[in-house]
């Protein structure tokens, strides 16, 4: 009876976990892989969660004292075979959902060494410190679709976000990016601390004054997406939004051509 | 040792001590007197900071900015925070239960450092009603509660300064009560009563007050070189004049971590003393209940940096910060195996008391596994900052420490006023305040991985029914509030008499009378060494343990 009740906790936060989208569309490279993340840990914190509840519910029914019962419950103080059971199954889950997340940070390319945009800006880095977010590895190298991130300098200031692409001198509220092209951004803030967050890349990074930081990522779907400040920056915070818009490749080289050379400022 | 001569000292003077209720207003060195001005105190900062809340919950109820100026809603999520945390859940858990409770537990007339004790409580009420006169003088702070610079640099600076000052009169008042919980537990127990034959709450309250103590100087340098920067315009924190944000995030999670499990910890020692009373067992698994407070205050110590995972960390360090903050679910799930092993096999009464704690127990599992998920680097990229962390955190802080001081107070009631609360308003409490619970905070989740980052006023209208679900919530945990202060009110007159040992507890404080006199015991301190001997004898009900002939229990029944 315990062993069924257990396989059934087990498969169905395993069915809960597939089959529960809590989460918004995904839209770059490493959103999948979050997602995948997500469901494992949807999956095991369900089984964990529905397991306690029964056995606090069954505990308080089964145990709850009966009118007219007196006296004491079981003087158990403990058993140590099964405090060791339950500190071993934990420290394994925990071990599993670490090595597990580090796979997986590992495959959005947290643990890679920091790069920005081509290697002609290497040189600026070398006497800055930059730190950057998840994404700012090679996830687009595996997919070697192009090895020529495209580099924007983000701006953040309250309360707004400015794009700036070296290439084509474009100055730009949105941002504009292709599908399938790594972006590589520069951050910088211009005074408070802000973040840059995109709900459907599954990413966020803390731009931070006198400190830039580096955010790489690979969007895939073509969609127009919010750009939300996710720092507390002031009275306007909320209101701190811009978006991402995400296009085919041709669609991006016409809005490229379109403002390339020219200084063109939409925010 | 030296316990032999506290009693004569204190009886130096106890006429000079006001009588009545007036001593609750006084300069009073009872540390029982102290527990309950800890708790109603307070208690009228949580409902002050419940206002607060109310007023967030109304101005989400629709997506744009309409209820509160936008500068008005910063000083009030600021005010919420800090009141919550530096006025409310710390006090109470630790001041509160732990100046009513530590001494009779250990065996002492009285806590190791009465007039601390008493400095330490009388900080409180100026340094809250300070924080909180700032929002009408010139504005209170606008920053949040963790204050980051530049932001808490560039916002208007009395406010900030007036909580800068706040939060280090109340940090004090913490560093005070911390000191005075170590020595007492360490050095005025009664002879004979071993460490491992403690309470449990004693050992919260240890590991509590070495977190307090090694934690809270930090926070208070950190403030203090914020200050500076402010007034004297120097540069620690300020990067146009070269200082580093970031290290500023370090001093201060060094301490507001710690805080989490300052205001967990001590409620995890209550939950431990309330349920082997109403489930008349011995707590299970004493001994390892111990180690993993322990481990909890070793590893709760470096796992600070979990809160920068988007901020400028290297990948060694997200890497670190995540595996230790993965392992501190490890001691703490074994608190909670234990908890339900000691439900097993009970003989429960399903009163408030227990209600409450079970309600704890539910609430915080799902915050501790919304925890652990946030601990894992590639998860927390997507939601830091948002409504997920929101939830996430008041399932600890709402969930688990609040309702156990709500437990608490259904459980000690009898000891602190000698009569009885009625029952049937307080299972409604529960069923109300888990509901409103539930339903504020759970939704909450959804909004943080759909894309609603926290301490917005305006937000994107796909959000709007989600929110409303998340104030009605709000509006039920806002009602749940009278029937608690009804009972609380009325059966201070015209509850039941409670007699000495309502629940039958083994636990010292129930071995004297209810309200218990000035020093605690008429005779001696009773040597408890099993305090949670439930069930051990097999003949009916052992009240007083019959370990000692020293035993002097007032013989008034």
């Amino acid at each position: 009876m315990t062993i069924l009740l257990c396989i059934a906790l087990v498969l169905g936060g395993t069915w809960v976990g597939q089959h529960v989208n809590l989460l918004p569309i995904s839209a770059s490279s490493n959103a999948p892989v979050y997602d995948e993340l997500f469901r494992v840990l949807l999956s095991i914190g369900t089984i964990l969660f529905v397991g306690m509840l029964g056995l606090v519910i069954y505990s308080l029914i089964k145990f709850r004292r009966r009118p007219g019962q007196t006296g004491d419950g079981l003087a158990i103080e403990g058993n140590l075979p099964l405090e060791i059971f339950w500190t071993a199954v934990p420290a394994i889950v925990i071990l599993f959902v670490g090595l597990y997340s580090y796979d997986i940070y590992d495959r959005m390319g947290g643990m890679q060494p920091l790069q920005h945009g081509e290697h002609g800006h290497q040189k600026m880095s070398t006497n800055q410190r930059i730190w950057g977010g998840i994404g700012s590895g090679t996830v687009s190298q595996a997919e070697s679709k192009s090895n020529n991130p495209l580099p924007v300098e983000v701006t953040a200031m309250q309360f707004a976000f400015l794009f700036h692409y070296p290439k084509g001198n474009i100055i730009s509220g949105e941002l504009h990016v292709p599908t399938g092209q790594q972006v590589s951004m520069k951050m910088e803030s211009k005074d408070v601390i802000h973040a840059f967050w995109v709900p459907e890349f599954r990413l966020k990074q803390d731009i931070i004054p006198g400190q830039p930081t580096v955010l790489n990522f690979t969007p895939t779907k073509p969609g127009r997406y919010p750009i939300v400040c996710a720092e507390l920056c002031g009275p306007y915070h909320g209101g701190m939004r811009s978006a991402v818009v995400v296009e085919e490749p041709a669609e991006y080289e016409s809005w490229y051509s379109k403002n390339s050379k020219e200084i063109i400022s939409e925010a | 040792m030296t316990f032999a001569n506290s009693p004569q000292a204190n009886q130096v003077s106890p006429s000079l001590q006001p009588k009545g209720w007036l001593r609750y207003l006084s300069f009073s060195l009872d540390h029982k007197v102290i527990g309950l001005q800890y708790l109603v105190c307070g208690f009228l900062f949580y409902l002050i900071g419940g206002a607060l809340a109310s007023a967030i919950r109304i101005e989400l109820s629709s997506p744009i900015s309409d209820f509160l100026a936008r500068d008005v809603y910063n000083q009030v999520l600021t005010l919420h925070g800090t009141i919550m945390i530096f006025l409310w859940i710390v006090p109470v858990v630790n001041g509160a239960f732990g100046n009513y409770l530590i001494p009779f537990y250990v065996g002492a007339r009285d806590m190791a450092f009465p007039r601390l004790n008493a400095v330490a409580f009388w900080l409180i009420p100026p340094a809250g009603l300070m924080l909180i006169s700032s929002y009408f003088i010139t504005g209170a702070a606008e920053s949040g509660w963790t204050a980051y610079p530049p932001l808490s640099i560039t916002t208007p600076a009395a406010g900030q300064i007036i909580w800068i000052l706040s939060v280090l009169l109340l940090g004090g008042s913490s560093i005070f009560g911390g000191i005075n919980f170590i020595a007492t537990i360490l050095k005025l127990r009664r002879p004979g009563l071993k460490l491992m034959q403690l309470p449990m709450y004693c050992w919260a309250m240890l590991g509590t007050s070495i977190l307090v103590v090694l934690s809270t100087p930090v926070l208070a340098g950190t403030l203090i070189l914020l200050s500076f920067d402010i007034v004297a315009h120097t540069g620690f924190f300020n990067p146009t004049l070269g200082g580093n944000v970031i290290v500023y995030q370090h001093l201060f999670w060094f301490y507001s971590h710690p805080a989490v499990y300052i205001m967990v910890l001590p409620a995890f020692g209550l939950v431990s003393e309330i349920l082997p009373v109403h489930c008349r067992k011995p707590l299970f698994g004493y001994a390892t209940m111990v180690y993993s407070i322990m481990a909890i205050v070793v590893l709760g110590l470096m796992v600070w940096a979990h809160h920068m995972f988007t901020s400028g960390t290297p990948p060694w360090m997200r890497l670190f910060f995540t595996i230790a903050t993965s392992f501190i679910a490890v001691p703490t799930g074994i608190k909670f195996f234990n908890w339900v092993a000691t439900l097993w096999g009970g003989r429960i009464s399903l009163n408030s008391a227990v209600l409450f704690s079970c309600g704890f127990i539910v609430n915080f599992v799902l915050g501790g596994i919304t925890g652990v998920a946030l601990a894992q680097v590639p998860f927390d990229v997507h939601v830091h900052d948002t409504y997920f962390v929101v939830a996430h955190f008041h399932y600890i802080v709402y969930g688990g420490s609040v309702f156990v001081i709500f437990s608490s107070i259904y459980h000690w009631y009898p000891k602190f006023t000698g009569k009885m609360l009625n029952e049937h308003l307080g299972r409604f409490h529960f069923v109300l305040t888990f509901i409103g619970f539930n339903l504020c905070f759970a939704p909450q989740h959804w909004l943080g991985l759909n894309g609603m980052p926290r301490r917005v006023a305006e937000y994107d209208p796909q959000f709007a029914f989600v929110n409303q679900l998340s104030s009605v919530g709000a509006l039920i945990m806002a009602i749940s509030t009278l029937p608690f202060l009804w009972n609380v009110i009325q059966s201070a007159f015209n509850g039941d008499v409670a007699g000495d040992n309502p629940w039958q507890g083994l636990t010292p404080e129930w071995l004297t009378s209810s309200p218990p006199p000035v020093e605690n015991w008429q005779g001696e301190a009773p040597l408890v060494t099993e305090p949670y001997g439930y069930g051990i004898t097999n003949e009916e009900l052992a009240v007083e343990p019959s370990i000692n002939d020293d035993i002097q229990i007032p013989q008034d029944k």
